[in-house]
């Protein structure tokens, strides 16, 4: 069991949903990063997501792709990210650390320096999102040996029984993409996205989170009903750009968190 | 023929197998929301490249609108010069469009109308992919955008305009680098977003699978007919064949008919650019190393940290950090030579053939041509090496003016 599963086995126990935020590592520097995770940390995140930076990310949108460039113009370096999330991982408290990382660069490492530096650093698994279930064998069942959780995607065009497969693969929890396309803000969600979430949440015993184009309280009202929790990624990047001022970047981030975990814990 | 990793009766001409894989290179690196696309393109594809009525109709295409097939060419004064073996030019500079992308781009727009898909997407370093994009787009009337990196329409003007006169919209890529990668990361987001209603003509031997077969296979028409040519005109295949590796479509084109003839040398040529240093050049078979770059693993240009590095070349149709899975497996099993040329040999090479043949070569196909020359000085008279003159280097004109501080 990671930290993840007995995170999401917390939250049924109390009827509470997940409330995921992504934060790009680097963007403007780790000091920042780990500043962010703390006030996400005390805000209430379940979970929090830290994007690693990668030159080509084919899967995400301009406001995340925009922020890994900034990053890696900082001079953003590996070897420098494990030991900043290790030496903040403490003041975390309960928040596992989920790492988004292309496979491009898990590749580079290998599997096992990887799997070696991830854990060491205190991350409980990661998210992979341009590794698919036919690719995955040999990073999923180094995971599963040390209880590092690899949390599959699923997407709007995905087949039912293909997601029943990638429902099985995936350990931690389940990335239901709202979209069909890429990260980032939209003004509104499809409506047949409840079905699809639904119907996957019969088939499975993982918890199934929503995620790509969450920025809104009415969007989160709209999941909470169906989803085990959701992730919120561009719009968090967005207000840490917004402002250069690191307090008041700060505090933007911990508005719209609390606005969030509002909408996800009050009365329906 | 020796395939170190496939020793039983796997011939390399049967590759890739069901998985998209040649050995350990290609398969299929991107997000879930493309698998259905991929799957049905895969599904399209198998099923168009049995159909005699898809086939007959391509082919009415690249003899009619085309020009094929084009011609072989013996490059007389260039070979005394080289001295040793006659030189051989497979004249794809002379087909519509002026270079091989346009074999490509006509076979993807007829399975885009095959799948029912309304909308073309593409990316286009120099833009050679994405005139030869716009052309079939316009001839068959389906709406075109190409991805091209900010940097390139600045140094491509000329591609540009034209793309916009065949009714394509070009969208400049500010993103990253502002080349032809990001061109390529644009075009796959734009491709996650519209996958139901777009096909994306990738314009190399990249990608995910199918993509690296099928660009492989509608490219192979070079070879097929170099290879008859070579029948009807010699009586015997050449002894050597020598093609420009960018991303490697107009050389896997060229070398696939090939790849079973073992006593045919085949010799692929990168862009060495100013030298061997990180950053220089574009060669990712020669100094790179096994990673995975848009959507497929093969040899990369990263560092250490599985960053894209930084390329050089002074062709821009050669300044791509990666090279297409399959020439990664012929190099490794070392059936393809893969070798460089530096910008000053090609620019060299370039004025070479301008003046003793009357060809204006692509700066690309010069880098090919200079190894031909190298290796033709090393090998008796009666010995043939073709080259694969994959476009017309009026693009490039320039380009080389300002290098030489010339008015253009």
């Amino acid at each position: 069991m990671s930290a993840i599963d007995e995170r999401f086995q917390q939250l049924r126990e109390a009827g509470k949903k997940a409330f995921i935020p992504f934060v790009t590592a680097g963007d403007p520097s780790l000091d920042m990063t780990t500043r962010v995770l703390r006030e996400l940390a005390q805000a209430g995140a379940s979970i929090a997501e830290v994007g690693v930076p990668y030159s080509d990310p084919i899967a995400d949108g301009p406001v995340i792709q925009a922020s890994y460039t900034r990053a890696l113009d900082s001079g953003f370096r590996l070897r420098e990210l494990w030991p900043a999330m290790a030496q903040c991982r403490a003041d975390l408290g309960q928040m596992p650390l989920v790492s988004m990382i292309s496979y491009s660069i898990i590749h580079r490492m290998g599997i096992d320096a990887f799997l070696d530096s991830a854990q060491g650093a205190g991350f409980s698994g990661a998210i992979v999102p341009d590794l698919l279930l036919e690719e995955g064998d040999t990073l999923r069942s180094a995971a599963r040996q040390r209880d590092f959780s690899l949390i599959h995607l699923v997407t709007p065009t995905t087949d039912r029984d293909r997601m029943v497969r990638i429902a099985e693969a995936s350990t931690g929890f389940l990335y239901f993409v709202s979209v069909t396309g890429i990260t980032g803000e939209r003004n509104e969600l499809p409506a047949e996205l409840l079905d699809q979430v639904a119907w996957l949440k019969a088939r499975t015993e993982l918890p199934v989170c929503v995620g790509f184009g969450i920025s809104r309280p009415e969007h989160v009202r709209m999941l909470r009903p169906i989803a085990d929790g959701v992730i919120v990624g561009s719009a968090i990047v967005r207000r840490l750009a917004e402002h250069a001022d690191a307090d008041t970047a700060l505090g933007a981030v911990r508005q719209l968190a609390a606005e969030l975990i509002e909408a996800l814990e009050e009365d329906a | 023929m020796t395939t170190d990793s496939n020793p039983s009766t796997m011939r390399l001409s049967q590759l890739p197998d069901a998985h998209g894989r040649f050995g350990p290179y290609g398969g299929r690196y991107v997000p879930e929301t493309l698998t259905r696309a991929l799957e049905e393109l895969e599904r399209e594809y198998a099923a168009a490249r049995e159909d005699v009525a898809f086939r007959r109709e391509l082919d009415e295409l690249l003899a009619q609108f085309v020009g094929r097939p084009s011609p072989i060419y013996h490059a007389r004064r260039l070979s005394e010069m080289a001295g040793g073996a006659q030189i051989w030019f497979k004249r794809e500079d002379l087909n519509h469009t002026g270079a091989h992308k346009i074999n490509n781009t006509l076979g993807q727009a007829l399975l885009t109308l095959r799948m029912g898909k309304q909308r073309v997407i593409a990316e286009t370093g120099a833009g050679q992919h994405g005139v030869a994009t716009a052309t079939a787009c316009a001839h068959f009337g389906i709406p075109c955008v190409v991805y091209m990196g900010a940097e390139d329409v600045r140094r491509q003007r000329p591609n540009v305009f034209s793309m916009k006169l065949l009714g394509a919209e070009v969208r400049p890529v500010t993103s990253g680098s502002r080349t032809l990668r990001d061109a390529v990361n644009e075009a796959l987001r734009d491709w996650m977003a519209s996958v139901e209603t777009t096909h994306y003509i990738i314009g190399s031997v990249i990608g995910p699978h199918p993509f690296p077969m099928m660009v492989r296979d509608f490219q192979a028409v070079i070879g097929r007919e170099a290879r008859q040519q070579s029948l009807d005109t010699f009586g015997r295949l050449p002894d050597t064949v020598v093609a420009c590796v960018g991303g490697g479509s107009n050389a896997a084109g060229m070398f696939y008919p090939f790849i079973d003839d073992d006593q045919v040398r085949l010799v692929g040529v990168e862009a060495g650019g100013i030298s061997p240093e990180p950053g220089q050049n574009a060669s990712p078979l020669t100094h790179g190393a096994p990673g995975v770059l848009h959507g497929s693993r093969s040899y990369v240009m990263q560092d250490e940290d599985g960053q894209t590095s930084p390329v050089h070349s002074v062709s821009a149709g050669l300044d791509y950090p990666g090279v297409g899975p399959e020439h990664s497996y012929w190099r490794d099993v070392g059936r393809v030579e893969y070798t460089e040329c530096r910008d000053d040999t090609a620019l060299k090479t370039f004025d070479l053939v301008a003046k003793t043949e009357g060809i204006l070569p692509a700066l690309e196909s010069s880098h090919a041509i200079a190894k031909a020359m190298e290796l033709a000085a090393t090998m008796p008279a009666d010995k043939i090496v073709m080259v694969c003159l994959s476009g017309r280097g009026d693009k490039d004109a320039a380009e080389i003016a300002r290098l030489r501080g010339e008015e253009y």
